[in-house]
């Protein structure tokens, strides 16, 4: 499936790892939660990078100890109005995850930028729109009001616009 | 009043473009209806039984005279001459083309309005009480935090697809005219011991088709730290709220289920994890937002006006109108005054683009340019002086807005029901319009006294019947309307969901029967008690007996 990063298309070269069975002798590798849980010591010890597959139950914050290791998580969107990943996608940024941030599912162009903005960076995008759709759709709101949110550099936050651009000295009172 | 800066201009002008383009798309065929369907809604635009429908925000109800003038052109250039104004301080126009939409989101535009999230399962325009800053009995007013709440709910990423819907309400009386314990959030402003001002957070209170009253999760949380603590109970939502079930999805059920401790604890600890940003920020953003919500400069005048005692011996008509419409205002030689939507045999909300035109006039020119949409259904002026009033009032008469029943029997609050509604399951406008008509003697009316009757044409309970002291509810019954009864609810700081009083009526038997509750109620009420208060003291029975005795 393509897979959308920066705007581009890319390859995605990760192997999806099921709950049971073997795992691939090298390469990156993506595995549930579960089986993270079970094989800890074996993938640990892999070679290639780990990624984690995540449902929309699981509790970001069960992941701590683990997300210092993990290059990709990668949450789910079973129907596009299912927002549980928006959720957990900003928890999982809070609390530090600097790694690839994936949304899989029913992704949609007028969704992209949420998902951006609370920090996924890579998308499972299918082939039902064309790219021009995808790129158009990142870049429709060049303002949000929220504070902390993910944004690319022609984005603006307008609180903090709004009580930045203020040189100090003009604040004061009869200043000159 | 909040004037929008560049920013806000260019939030709205963007949004805006978007749309046009989303329907543009959907219009091609590019889109599917189920895909088009969120999109649509995030923007206010519901499909009705026979027409689209666009409702347009009104943040906590407040409008300049400009705005209401713009909302008459849009009625008149796309609707059919009248839009509706609705139980959350919104205006609905019912007869919209597809095609138009964008055209009158660019309309909206131009006079800093919009219809973000007035739908879809986001936050929702947030709702205040509708005498803020004039109420005498104000702590302070809550349309600073309104305004910061609906920039903060705007497009914001991590909510927009929520379990469900989600309604917040805010106010800054003691005296509840905000409903804020029926919502999913209510804030209450008051102050501690130091007279610093602080906010009591309520959650999962609501109506549809189960009614409870929220829970108080903080007594008093400081003001800096409003949109830590709220974006903590959202996510709390987000993350655990039903979504098996539509009408298990609301965040009271999730606080039912899992019990207001474990919620609370849940909303806790997510709130002591998230990193704490500095609110330095949210703090000047407030203040700079408070600055505009300055109070207008007031005349000093004497409590007393003796033009306005002398109308009121002179015209029986604006005595009635005085007594019942108008309310305290904080300053001496001030009033409220409450427009009435609800005329005798009248549609409850509805105002044509004339009417709302006088509305706006009588505002530029005697209430310092400001309109509240009241949830209620009604409008309200909310600073005019006491001098003022027999002019107003006259204005009023002439364009049929002068119904004396603020308040009163007739000032019924009704959803559009199954003339308009493709979720209803009866009608609620004509039951509405019987019963104003049976209590269309104004004497009748002031007798019986305060009273809010709430009709609702399903069990979503759009019209509130929960909370109404009579709530009506029409449901079909093998083809048929019916309408059950429930006595007891009220909105208000007592928050109370009414008790279903017995099997229900047949659409043309429900005057009637409210006619014989109210008769009841006469026949027992202590001296100066409303008739809440004899319910509560009696209960249902002697209202039972007569309504079922002879049945």
């Amino acid at each position: 499936m393509p897979l959308l990063k920066n705007n581009v298309l890319v390859a995605d070269t990760w192997i999806n790892a099921e709950a049971e069975g073997d795992l691939p002798a090298s390469g990156d590798v993506i595995v549930p939660f579960a089986r993270l849980l079970k094989d800890w010591g074996e993938l640990s010890e892999r070679s290639g990078k780990l990624g984690l597959r995540l449902s929309n139950t699981d509790r970001p914050e069960a992941l701590g100890t683990f997300l210092p290791r993990l290059s990709l998580i990668v949450l789910p969107f079973p129907a596009f109005n299912d927002g549980r990943a928006y959720s957990i996608a900003r928890s999982l940024r809070e609390m530090g995850y600097r790694g690839e941030l994936r949304a899989t599912g029913n992704v949609l162009p007028d969704q992209l930028q949420f998902m951006l903005q609370v920090g996924f960076d890579a998308f499972e995008i299918g082939e039902r729109f064309p790219l021009e759709t995808w790129q158009k759709a990142s870049r429709q709101m060049s303002l949000a009001y929220q504070r902390g949110l993910f944004r690319r550099g022609s984005e603006a936050e307008i609180w903090t616009e709004r009580h930045t651009d203020a040189e100090p000295w003009l604040e004061q009172p009869h200043a000159g | 009043m909040y004037r929008y800066d560049e920013f806000d201009h260019q939030f709205v002008r963007e949004r805006t473009i978007q749309f046009r383009n989303q329907t543009e798309r959907r219009l091609s065929g590019a889109l599917t209806e189920d895909e088009f369907r969120p999109l649509r809604l995030m923007n206010g635009l519901y499909l009705q039984l026979h027409a689209y429908m666009l409702r347009v925000a009104i943040p906590y109800g407040t409008l300049s005279g400009r705005q209401m003038r713009q909302l008459a052109y849009i009625a008149e250039k796309w609707d059919k001459g009248y839009g509706h104004f609705t139980t959350r301080q919104n205006i609905q126009y019912n007869w919209v083309k597809l095609e138009d939409a964008p055209d009158i989101l660019d309309a909206l535009a131009e006079v800093e309005m919009h219809a973000i999230q007035t739908s879809g399962n986001c936050i929702r325009n947030v709702t205040t009480d509708h005498w803020a800053g004039a109420a005498a009995d104000e702590i302070a007013d809550p349309r600073p935090v309104g305004e910061l709440l609906r920039q903060w709910s705007s497009l914001h990423p991590e909510f927009s697809f929520l379990p469900r819907k989600f309604k917040i309400a805010v106010t800054g009386a003691p005296h509840d005219r905000a409903a804020v314990k029926v919502h999913d959030i209510g804030l209450r402003l008051h102050k501690n011991d130091a007279g610093e001002i602080g906010w009591e957070v309520i959650v999962g209170g609501g109506l549809g088709r189960t009614p409870m009253v929220g829970v108080t999760v903080r007594d008093f949380l400081p003001q800096h730290e409003l949109i830590g603590y709220l974006e903590a109970i959202m996510r709390v939502y987000n993350l655990y709220g039903r979504r098996d079930n539509k009408y298990k999805a609301r965040i009271k059920i999730l606080v039912h289920e899992i019990g207001a401790d474990k919620f609370k604890s849940e909303v806790e600890a997510e709130y002591a994890r998230r990193p704490h940003p500095t609110t330095e920020v949210e703090e000047r953003e407030l203040a700079r937002i408070a600055a505009y919500f300055a109070p207008p400069v007031f005349e000093k005048l004497p409590r007393w006006s003796a033009s306005f005692e002398e109308a009121k011996l002179a015209n029986p008509g604006f005595a009635r109108w005085a007594k019942n419409n108008l309310g305290p205002h904080r300053v001496d030689g001030y009033a409220i005054v409450n427009i009435s939507l609800k005329p005798e045999g009248g549609i409850p909300g509805d105002a044509t683009g004339d009417q709302m035109r006088v509305m706006a006039e009588l505002a530029e020119r005697f209430g310092n340019d400001e309109l509240r949409v009241s949830h209620a259904q009604n409008i309200v002026l909310p600073h005019v002086k006491r001098d003022d009033l027999l002019t107003v009032y006259q204005a009023l008469d002439k364009a049929d807005l002068a119904a004396a029943n603020y308040g009163l029997a007739g000032d019924i609050i009704a959803c559009p029901g199954l003339d308009y509604c493709a979720l209803a399951t009866a009608r609620s406008i004509p039951v509405a319009q019987a019963i104003s008509r049976k209590f269309a003697d104004s004497q009748k009316q002031d007798e019986i006294g305060k009273l809010k009757i709430n009709i609702s044409g399903c069990i979503n309970a759009c019209g509130h019947h929960h909370v109404g002291h009579i709530g009506i509810l029409g449901l079909d019954k093998k083809g048929e309307e019916f309408y059950q009864i429930t006595l007891g609810g009220s909105s208000a700081e007592s928050a109370s969901i009414g008790t279903i009083l017995g099997p229900g009526f047949a659409g043309h038997e429900v005057a009637d029967a409210i006619e014989t509750i109210l008769d009841t109620y006469l026949k027992h009420r202590e001296a100066g008690e409303e008739f809440l208060a004899t319910y509560r003291r009696l209960g249902p029975k002697p209202f039972k007996e007569a309504l079922y005795a002879t049945a």
